[in-house]
């Protein structure tokens, strides 16, 4: 027995050693590399560019991003001001409903707490709100509610909830089962083992997702408005329509800050929860 | 008190972790149940509160079967069961009070236990176990806190506040150094003691075991192949355990020091 392994071992000792490849088939492994490169150059190669239109519309790019240093608050002042204050109410709604409806959604979704027809059940709705795109369902719902915020108000409610269930539903799952099973132990009913066992351990998580989401739905609302959806999106459009590009600028802007005030207080309060 | 009659159980894998084990812990008895990984001692302690599953066979805690109760009767009765984890398993971000508090969830309602207004009895027995594991100070700290030997025993008073007939404890002693190990099982011995508890304790450190405990039983391939005092572990019966190994140095080692102990 020590025999072979010394034998072994002899034959091993002074040979190079390389991590095993990931395609074991040499050939095919080549082929996949070779091909994936000629795909990646013809692909490349059929983008067609117009270059005479181009240099038409660096023109056109360049005022635009010169009015940045121009932007205009005040012209469309009003239309900006009712805009802005759509979207954020478009916003907490969209979030504040979102949240609400997905969290149940998430309990049922993850597999380690829901029984399997509730389960598919729940990632059945998660698949659909993840295949439907925001602007495709806002389309929809532009037809069916008309323009205005109310169709923009349920995009993004239903847009929150494949988000932020999916996310839920896999923290649920990766959570710590001794802590969970601890609780149960002790002849805790199900509602209290989910406040005890589990909440506990999602909650920073939950947390971070819907400050994040909030800050999502607010930059779609900004979206929602070319499709006719509500918000300052509406007010946007118009500005690029009638070429009104330091307005424009002024309202990017206004988005670019809220969304970075955002961004910092999510950070503070992450810090917070851990 | 407890009694297991040909208490089976067959993961869905196929794997026989339990082969018809008769067990009868009188009340009051802390027995230790040793055994190699995988002979079935944590199946063997959750198949009596019904953590896992057992596929037949019976527990009989006092004149009811677990094995046949419904999920609201089995919730009460889980209440006369605490339970002590490896890896203390308290919830991290709760606080040490709530920690402990969550042993009468059994008891209070759901708004109650939701809005952490637990009745002023549990909370005043609460203060009463923190202080008798030297934690009383410790009770609005977060459980993530605390070290292993601290959390250790915020889950005794977490597992005595259900003001069980009957501890389980699994692995106690897994994770601390050898001397928390000892303070935690003197604690868990001492208060089984004080209060006339019957425990199973499963534990992987023979001579720690031998050390506390009136009886030991010994599981093998989910069979019990040992069943008597601490003292008739002789190198053989470790052998028939746990397989071939030197066996006398572990056993020298617990004559060595309960010789000193009774210096």
């Amino acid at each position: 027995m020590t025999d072979v392994t010394h034998r072994e071992l002899d034959d091993l000792i002074g040979r190079r050693w390389r991590r095993p490849p990931l395609v074991k088939r040499t050939w095919l492994r080549w082929t996949l590399v070779i091909g994936g490169v000629l795909y990646l150059i013809a692909a490349i190669a059929s983008v067609e560019v117009n270059w005479s239109r181009v240099y038409e519309g660096l023109e056109r790019g360049w005022a635009f991003v010169l009015a940045f240093t121009s932007p205009d608050f005040t012209s469309r002042g009003d239309a900006i001001w009712t805009g802005m204050v759509e979207s954020i109410v478009m916003t907490v709604a969209a979030s504040v409903v979102g949240i609400l409806i997905s969290i149940p959604i998430a309990l049922g979704a993850a597999r380690n707490i829901a029984p399997l027809p509730v389960y598919m059940i729940c990632r059945g709705i998660i698949a659909v709100s993840r295949a439907l795109q925001e602007i495709i369902v806002a389309i929809l719902l532009v037809a069916i509610f008309g323009f205005g915020p109310l169709a923009g108000f349920l995009t993004l409610s239903f847009a929150t909830i494949g988000f932020l269930s999916k996310l839920l539903a896999e923290d649920i799952e990766a959570m710590d089962r001794s802590q969970a099973e601890a609780i149960r132990a002790t002849g805790a009913r199900w509602g209290q083992w989910i406040d005890y066992g589990v909440t506990p351990q999602v909650l920073p998580r939950l947390i971070g997702l819907s400050i994040y989401r909030v800050d999502i739905n607010f930059r779609e609302s900004a979206i929602l408005g070319l499709v006719g959806a509500g918000g300052i999106g509406a007010t946007l459009n118009t500005a690029f329509d009638r070429y009104e590009y330091d307005t424009a600028a002024a309202i990017l802007i206004l988005i670019i800050v809220i969304v970075m005030a955002l961004e910092y207080i999510s950070g503070i309060v992450r810090a917070k929860v851990q | 008190m407890l009694k297991l009659q040909k208490l089976t159980k067959t993961y869905k894998t196929g794997d026989q972790a339990l082969k018809a084990v008769d067990l009868d812990v009188p009340s009051g008895q802390v027995l230790a149940l040793i055994g190699p990984s995988g002979a079935g001692k944590s199946t063997l302690i959750r198949c009596i509160n019904r953590l896992v599953e057992p596929t037949s066979g019976s527990v009989m805690l006092g004149d009811v079967d677990l094995t046949k109760l419904g999920a609201a009767a089995l919730r009460r009765e889980r209440r006369r069961m605490g339970m002590i984890f490896q890896e203390y398993a308290l919830v991290e971000r709760l606080t040490v009070m709530e920690n402990v508090l969550s042993g009468r969830l059994g008891y209070v309602g759901f708004w109650r236990s939701l809005t952490r207004r637990y009745p002023q009895s549990d909370v005043d027995e609460a203060f009463r176990l923190l202080d008798r594991v030297g934690l009383v100070h410790m009770a609005d700290k977060r459980a993530d806190e605390l070290s292993g030997g601290q959390r250790q025993r915020v889950g005794i008073c977490r597992a005595l506040i259900q003001n069980p007939a009957l501890l389980l404890v699994d692995e106690p002693t897994a994770s601390l150094d050898p001397k928390t190990s000892r303070q935690i099982m003197r604690l868990i011995c001492e208060l089984c003691a004080e209060r006339g508890l019957a425990a199973i304790i499963n534990i992987h450190d023979v001579a720690l075991a031998q050390m506390f405990v009136q009886r030991v039983i010994g599981l093998r391939f989910g069979e019990i192949v040992y069943d008597g005092s601490p003292n008739g572990l002789t190198p053989d019966k470790l052998t028939e355990i746990y397989g071939e190994e030197d066996w006398e140095a572990t056993i020298e080692n617990v004559e060595g020091e309960e010789v000193e102990a009774a210096e």
